[in-house]
């Protein structure tokens, strides 16, 4: 079969423009499902590397004062591989010419040696001296804020007491991957920052000598984390233990989780998206390119070839091309993988990254996209080979059309006659023209959903920040306050309204299924801190019984009415049951709010609050951060400004790379499609538009026929890519939906119009192309040899 | 003139079109002999393409029967159909039908890597005077040229008929006649049946036998008792 497969060459060469853009379809979806899924697992394969060379602890507890002695005690509950018992505060920070305070997680690292658990990578300089209180280890996040190298200096208030500390290393960990501040929604480098400094130290100004205020336990292997918690809590409890928790609730682990959770997410639905459209657009286009080849066919036929070698020859061909396009969309997968792994890897501080080889992938894209390419040479070679050659031969036969309207209507008033043959053209081949549309359709949809991210992530932002959270500041305290201090804060320069909030933690639970959060109680008349329904409406917080995020009651699986059991994981320690009397919407984290005074008698105390939110004269906010920065009982301050900045930017990586290259990838597919539409009509119809260039039309006139088809089914076929995009964007938010952070479906009239602006510039992008063949279209060889 | 290649009985050939039917062939009755050079002339729509084709096995009868040698094309389906044309018949159609992206060279491989023995693509291009030109692509290539091209990749299987459509129907008369030239050569050389459809009058004359054809049916059959060469010819 040698000369078949020089005609094969040739023919790929002919039609380079066009195989190249079906290759590019297809190099689309390929591309898709290897960067994402690719980086995904990279980054998955990174975290667990790092949580395993760095020995990532399982288990964290809190205690207000606990002996050195439990640590035995801890080490012989059943499951327990490891423990590491440390000093861990939170200390108000003072930097040099920033004027914003910042807060300092202070966390003790043993005199000799490094930790048991959660060991450090040092970036550069080295541990803290023994027994130096002047010497710390800072995060590196922290550190590249600030510009601090080994040898800066900073202040912080270390019970109640101002000191400078020199910055001796910088470092990572794998327990501050994520290192988000008390208040903050997202990380702020700039404002949060861990300090290890000796424990000795430590010790020593916190008067905490052979004492420890947490732990941290790695477990073996197949241990019962529950067990090891109940235990531990029992171990504790004397020593003001506070709930312990798992990495679940592990603030770091869970925004990593949640994080590549969201990038799993869309790796597991855009790319099949991606992958299913392309191999549907490229098995359409192939089917039309096949049929058009109807003669040549035939002839082959007539000369005696078997219907096998001519369908093993058309495959042949659109295997090379779908090979072409495995090639170009493995390639630019594993770049672009390699290139967001490196991002992400950047975004989460890693110290290293593990890049995991997939051939599964490449399997799985180079596969179906070789049998979406052979089902649409099949379809058409199915027709064209059942076919008695000499009625292949001749091209087919005219379709019959049929009159739109009566006969005694005529539409000559109203549409000229290129205008009827563009719609008798379209209403003759029916399925084509609907397969047609429904590929632009799809090349719609994807950009929709390639774009709806950013409406999406805006709805949340206005949701929290300007309706629900809408203080300028939220100062927490070191240890829970009366509720005077409301007005001590109140009195602070450039404060305009303060309300207080106190969070109790608990373990809420309906049936089996329990999670740990925190309750807060507000004032009744709460104006800075609302809630907000499903309607966007603030609404009043019942005075009796508990509000919960509905995405929380949605796991519990309880409604409005129907009660919870709650142990109370500070004071009394009581477990409670407490009717769910209102839902609330929003979307970070999980949460229970009560009447402050509900919560207070419920806690069986005076109403004390943890924190207060304030909202700030803009003018004089230097003044009030010095105040703050004054105050020893202040542990941190939370800026909404800086959040909302912080989320931005942090959104940014995922919406504006990963979108961005989603929707590069989607208008690559567009215009594959759209350019294939009109290349393959112009040869399907050459004949027709060179007799009419014969009878006298200009090339404008006849482009206009050929394209004008085009344009109106790429219009119609906008509205319905829309309805797509909108299905296909839900499927994605419901996927994404998670405890941590969840969104509201919002597709803006924008993205629509901007999807569609990409389909269509697509389609006025093939015109000129096909332009230029029209103006080539050669009247005598085209009238001449075929009949 | 002994042995037939073709024999034909009450063959009938009906197709649908829309809600009308067409009698394209109606109880045809013909015998063709080997070596013989047949032309058939008629008008539009009489029945000689729809005849030649059936017996090129290119389309199916409807009724009838229809024997090359022993051989009863009208009983064969589809795979038996490709090997008798791969073995037995050569074409040559009115629009030449070369495949654009191969060279005249290729288009005549095209067949001789399928056929048993097959003369070398070379050879069969000398038969109709084209070795010089035999690696140029059709493109490159005068109608009359593109059509010996045809004509040299019909006869390079070797087969015993060569049928031919029209062969000079898009080309001069200077041309016509070199392709004229051509199939005669090839029927004197090879002994090759030769079947040709015209509407030109005037090459009946090199004809052994004409059938005049109307209305899906033969209506006269005109035997020449000399035939004239090619260079006899008035167009």
């Amino acid at each position: 079969m040698r000369t078949l497969d020089i005609k094969l060459f040739r023919d790929l060469i002919r039609l380079w423009a066009q195989a190249l853009a079906i290759a590019l379809v297809i190099a689309g979806g390929v591309a898709t499902l290897i960067l994402a899924v690719g980086s995904y697992r990279s980054l998955d394969e990174t975290r667990a590397a790092y949580y395993e060379r760095y020995r990532f602890a399982d288990v964290f507890a809190a205690a207000r004062r606990a002996p050195r002695t439990l640590v035995g005690q801890i080490a012989e509950i059943p499951g327990v591989a490891g423990v590491d018992a440390r000093i861990v505060k939170l200390a108000l920070l003072d930097i040099p010419n920033y004027s914003e305070p910042a807060t300092g997680q202070v966390i003790s690292l043993p005199e000799i040696g490094e930790p048991a658990l959660n060991q450090l990578y040092m970036r550069e300089g080295r541990a803290p001296e023994p027994g130096r209180v002047d010497e710390a280890v800072v995060n590196e996040g922290f550190a590249k804020a600030h510009g601090f190298t080994p040898g800066s200096r900073f202040s912080a208030i270390l019970n109640g007491r101002k000191r400078e500390l020199v910055v001796v290393g910088i470092a990572l960990s794998p327990e501050f991957i994520y290192a988000v501040g008390p208040g903050d929604i997202m990380p702020d480098d700039r404002r949060f920052g861990i300090i290890w400094m000796s424990e000795r130290a430590l010790a020593s100004v916190y008067d905490l000598d052979d004492a420890f205020s947490s732990v941290a336990v790695k477990l073996l292997r197949g241990a019962s984390e529950r067990d090891v918690i109940m235990r531990l809590d029992a171990i504790l409890d004397r020593y003001g233990g506070r709930a312990a928790y798992g990495r679940k609730d592990q603030t770091s682990h869970a925004w990593l989780d949640h994080e590549l959770d969201m990038l799993s997410n869309m790796s597991r639905t855009l790319p099949p998206i991606f992958l299913l459209v392309s191999a549907f657009l490229v098995n359409l286009t192939l089917t039309r390119l096949v049929a058009l080849e109807r003669e040549q066919i035939g002839l082959m036929k007539a000369l005696g070839y078997r219907n096998v070698s001519i369908v093993t020859h058309y495959l042949k061909f659109v295997m090379v091309i779908a090979a072409i396009g495995i090639v170009i969309g493995a390639a630019t997968g594993t770049w672009l993988g390699i290139r967001i792994t490196n991002l992400f890897g950047d975004f989460f501080h890693f110290p290293f990254l593990v890049f995991t080889e997939s051939p599964d992938l490449y399997v799985v894209a180079a596969a179906l996209s070789l049998i979406a390419a052979a089902i649409g040479a099949l379809r058409a070679l199915r027709e064209v080979v059942r076919l008695a050659p000499a009625v292949a031969m001749q091209p087919p036969a005219p379709p019959r059309f049929r009159r739109l309207l009566p006969a005694d209507f005529t539409l000559d008033k109203f549409a000229s006659q290129p205008t009827m043959m563009m719609l008798r053209n379209i209403m003759r081949h029916p399925v084509r023209s609907s397969f047609t549309m429904l590929g632009m359709a799809l090349a719609t949809a994807i950009l929709v959903v390639s774009l709806f991210t950013r409406d999406t992530m805006e709805e949340l932002i206005d949701v929290t920040f300007f309706l629900a959270d809408r203080q300028d500041a939220t100062v927490s305290f070191v240890e829970k306050r009366p509720q005077d201090v409301v007005m001590q804060i109140a009195r602070l320069p450039g404060v305009l309204a303060a309300e207080p909030s106190r969070e109790v933690p608990v373990r809420i639970r309906s049936g089996t299924i329990e999670r740990r959060i925190v309750i807060s109680g507000r004032p009744l008349n709460a104006d800075l801190n609302r809630i907000i329904d499903a309607d966007l409406r603030p609404v009043v917080l019942p005075d009796t019984g508990l509000a919960l995020s509905s995405m929380l009651a949605q796991v519990l699986g309880v409604e409005l009415g129907q009660s919870v059991e709650i142990d109370l994981l500070e004071g009394t320690r009581r477990t409670v049951s407490l009717p769910v009397t209102a839902l609330i919407e929003d979307y970070f984290g999980i949460r229970g709010m009560m009447d402050a005074d509900a919560l207070a008698r419920l806690m069986r105390e005076a109403p004390t609050v943890n924190s207060v939110n304030v909202s700030l004269d803009g003018s004089a906010r230097d003044m009030f951060y010095a105040a703050v920065k004054g105050m020893p009982v202040v542990s941190g301050l939370a800026l909404q400004r800086v959040s909302l900045a912080n989320f931005r930017e942090a959104i940014a990586l995922l919406v504006t790379t990963m979108a961005g290259i989603y929707t590069g990838l989607a208008a690559v597919i567009a215009f594959g499609v759209v350019y294939n539409s009109a290349r393959i009509s112009l040869s399907e119809r050459a004949r027709e538009l060179a007799s009419l260039r014969v009878l006298g039309f200009t090339r404008g006139e006849v482009l206009r026929i050929l394209l004008l088809e085009l344009a109106v089914l790429t219009l119609l076929a906008q509205p319905p890519g829309w309805v797509m995009g909108y299905g296909l964007a839900w499927i994605m938010q419901t996927n994404l939906a998670g405890e941590l952070m969840r969104v509201r479906l919002v597709v803006e009239q924008p993205t629509y119009v901007f999807a569609s602006a990409i389909v269509i510039a697509a389609a006025v992008l093939s015109a000129l192309v096909v332009r230029r063949r029209i103006n080539k279209l050669d009247l005598v060889t085209v009238l001449k040899t075929r009949d | 003139m002994s042995d037939t290649v073709f024999t034909a009985k009450a063959l009938t050939k009906t197709y649908v079109s829309g809600e009308t039917q067409v009698l394209a062939l109606r109880t045809v009755d013909l015998e063709i002999f080997a070596g013989e050079v047949v032309v058939l002339l008629g008008p539009s729509g009489s029945g000689k393409s729809t005849l030649l084709n059936i017996m090129g096995g290119l389309d199916h009868a409807t009724s009838g029967q229809l024997f090359f040698s022993d051989l009863e094309l009208t009983n064969l389906d589809d795979r038996g159909l490709t090997a008798y044309r791969r073995q037995h018949v050569g074409f040559v159609f009115q629009f030449y039908n070369l495949i654009p992206s191969l060279t005249a060279y290729e288009n005549v491989a095209l067949v001789t890597e399928i056929s048993d023995h097959p003369m070398r693509p070379d050879e069969a291009l000398a038969l109709v005077g084209l070795e010089a030109r035999m690696h140029h692509f059709p493109a490159q290539l005068s109608g009359g040229e593109q059509q010996r091209v045809a004509i040299a990749r019909a006869i390079a299987k070797r087969p015993e008929v060569l049928l031919c459509d029209e062969p000079t129907g898009a080309l001069d008369s200077k041309t016509g006649i070199r392709v004229i030239e051509a199939l005669l050569g090839i029927n004197a050389q090879l002994g090759t049946t030769v079947l040709i459809i015209t509407h030109n009058a005037s090459i009946q004359d090199v004809a052994d036998r004409v059938l005049f054809f109307a209305d899906g049916q033969i209506s006269r059959i005109h035997k020449n008792e000399t035939r004239r060469t090619s260079a006899e010819l008035v167009w």
